[in-house]
């Protein structure tokens, strides 16, 4: 398969990207304002909160009345940025997302942290399906970052989207995978890596799983191609499909539900062009995933390095 | 904005044109909420014709309870926003005088069929108007039933304590819901110490007394640091004695005559003097 070069993945890290850019956004945006609902200390906005208190609407723990603030501030003229975590965002105020943010459609940012299984806790604060709720909704649109730069990338360009924008959002120390003078457009899927024994397709902080486990001796002798895909909702089908094309077998790689997320999105389009490719979905099954550190609960649901590894390269051929 | 204030009396010869128009909406399909729209004909009237209109700043009002959308259409149509034409083809297929209409169409300013949403888009706009130095008030319409929804508590306990007091709720306490008498289903009741002890400056007024109603406002303007709620007592069906009795108001399907009926009382009721 003739692959683009691959992207340049620059391991490093940044501290708290989603506070910088904020920052920075708001510097030179005097419309940007801030809802948080009890969580700022957990989600880096304190610095924008300390910089611009006028600009800062602390909401209390109530998440249905967020979302519904935030559109009125964005009826009022303001570019509202709804902070909170994922399962509130969308569990709680799945309805007031839908009808106050997305009928008209209304710009305002969600910025939801703690995606997936980056969570001590279990099934109350693991994000697991949030992106399958946020993908079913008319004209939203849906990012999972892999890293500082895609963050902050998704972050500046949700600013000119028309309408609701859902964005995971990644906190504290986090990696950078991809360099950011590189001109990252997060609508668009990358090949990260080329390859044609088998294929494989993330979106989100699996991409950095991915990354890790292409080093363990069950992937290190495979020829395995890399496709990164940050955006779920508007969806780089295109890009999935000649990515595909000339590969037995893909395996999608996400930190989410296998059910409604990246594994669906790349079923749906393969489905649908009549593609003989045969996808493998590796995420959470669909089940309530286990409390502990991400380490311990990858381990457990073999999305660690040596289990992904395995996974991918037993993944099942085409039948013909 | 308007040259002149006007009386009581000439705004409650609008809220009974808008009565009529409420009543004639429903006549194409037999079919409608005119019991939301008859009870909330003297507000409307009120609100379009003093309130929002008093001075140049604009004011906004937000619409919660969407299934009063004729009351809206009814006194959009009286301030020109809609044709008379239009406004006939309420609820039939392809017109966008919807019965719970999403938002996008003048007037409507947000999506609000699903209830119990509009406070908290209120109070964001609100917040967004102070924020902008704009002065302008934002007027919602709530209802006593949408209460039983606990967003609206979320909404009014961040409303008084972002001290909204650009923010007027109004709820329309019409003591009617889907399954019947609020009363039955789920009391919410006292509702204005509810809304006093959740921080709002609370008054009651009846649904009809355009002199109250305009007053409550008055008292709103005047009250620094707090939202207001207002407490409206109205009665479906209100104008229309027929429908003023009949129990189950909230949705009314019927044939040709009873429409013509109710037009015909209407018309009794302001010849005998009994508008407001």
């Amino acid at each position: 398969m003739a692959a683009p070069a691959a992207a340049s993945v620059a391991l490093g890290s940044e501290q708290a990207p989603f506070g910088v850019v904020l920052l920075e956004l708001a510097a030179r945006r005097p419309d940007v304002v801030v809802l948080s609902a009890d969580l700022s200390k957990y989600t880096d906005i304190l610095p924008f909160a300390e910089a611009h208190p006028d600009r800062f609407f602390q909401m209390g723990m109530a998440e249905q009345n967020l979302m519904g603030t935030a559109g009125g501030l964005a009826k009022a003229g303001l570019l509202p940025i709804a902070v909170t975590y994922g399962v509130f965002a969308t569990r709680r105020a799945f309805e007031q997302v839908a009808m106050a943010l997305a009928t008209g459609p209304t710009r305002v940012i969600i910025v939801a942290f703690l995606p997936g299984l980056t969570t001590p806790f279990r099934a109350t604060h693991q994000a697991t399906e949030d992106l399958a709720l946020m993908r079913t909704i008319p004209g939203m649109t849906v990012v999972d970052p892999a890293d500082s730069t895609e963050l902050k990338s998704a972050f500046l360009a949700a600013v000119e989207a028309d309408g609701p924008v859902y964005l995971r959002g990644l906190r504290g120390t986090v990696s950078t995978l991809f360099d950011p003078a590189a001109g990252i457009e997060v609508g668009r899927a990358r090949v990260i890596r080329g390859g044609s024994e088998v294929g494989i397709i993330t979106s989100g902080i699996a991409a950095e799983w991915v990354l890790e486990a292409q080093r363990a001796p069950a992937l290190d002798e495979l020829d395995a191609a890399h496709l990164h895909v940050p955006m779920l909702k508007p969806f780089d089908g295109e890009a999935v499909l000649r990515f595909c094309e000339r590969l037995e077998r893909v395996v999608t790689v996400e930190n989410h539900s296998i059910v409604g997320g990246l594994g669906s999105a790349v079923a749906e389009v393969l489905a649908e062009s009549g593609s003989s490719t045969r996808l493998t979905r590796l995420g959470v099954p669909d089940v309530w995933a286990p409390a502990g550190s991400l380490q311990f609960v990858r381990k457990r649901l073999a999305l660690d390095e040596d289990g992904l590894a395995a996974a991918i390269a037993n993944a099942p051929r085409a039948q013909r | 904005v308007s040259t002149t204030i006007p009386t009581d009396e000439e705004l409650a010869a609008v809220a009974h044109r808008i009565r009529g128009t409420v009543v004639e909406m429903c006549v194409m399909r037999g079919q409608g909420y005119v019991g939301q729209g008859l009870a909330l004909a003297d507000l409307m009237a009120c609100l379009y014709f003093d309130e929002l209109v008093r001075d140049a700043a604009d004011h906004r009002f937000v619409l919660s309870t969407g299934h009063s959308a004729i009351a809206l259409f009814a006194a959009l149509g009286e301030q020109g926003v809609y044709e008379r034409e239009e406004l006939l083809t309420y609820g039939t297929d392809g017109s966008r005088i919807e019965e719970s209409p999403l938002e996008g169409i003048p007037g409507f300013e947000i999506t609000a069929g699903a209830l119990g949403q509009g406070v908290s888009q209120a109070v964001g706009l609100a917040l967004g108007e102070r924020l902008r130095g704009s002065g302008r008030r934002i007027y919602c319409v709530a209802s006593d039933g949408e209460l039983q929804e606990g967003q609206v508590w979320e909404a009014l306990m961040s409303a008084a304590h972002h001290r909204l007091d650009n923010l007027v709720v109004i709820v329309d306490n019409n003591r009617m819901q889907a399954d019947g008498d609020v009363a039955e289903v789920l009391e919410v009741e006292p509702v204005p110490e509810k809304l006093e002890s959740f921080g709002l400056a609370a008054m009651r007024v009846a649904g009809d007394d355009i002199a109250g109603i305009r007053s409550a406002f008055a008292r709103a303007r005047a009250t620094p640091g707090r939202p207001t709620g207002v407490v409206l007592d109205t009665v479906p069906g209100k104008g229309v004695p027929s429908f003023e009795a009949y129990s189950k108001v909230h949705y009314i399907r019927a044939d040709n005559g009873v429409w013509q009926q109710a037009l015909s009382e209407l018309e009794d009721g302001a010849q005998q003097g009994g508008e407001p």
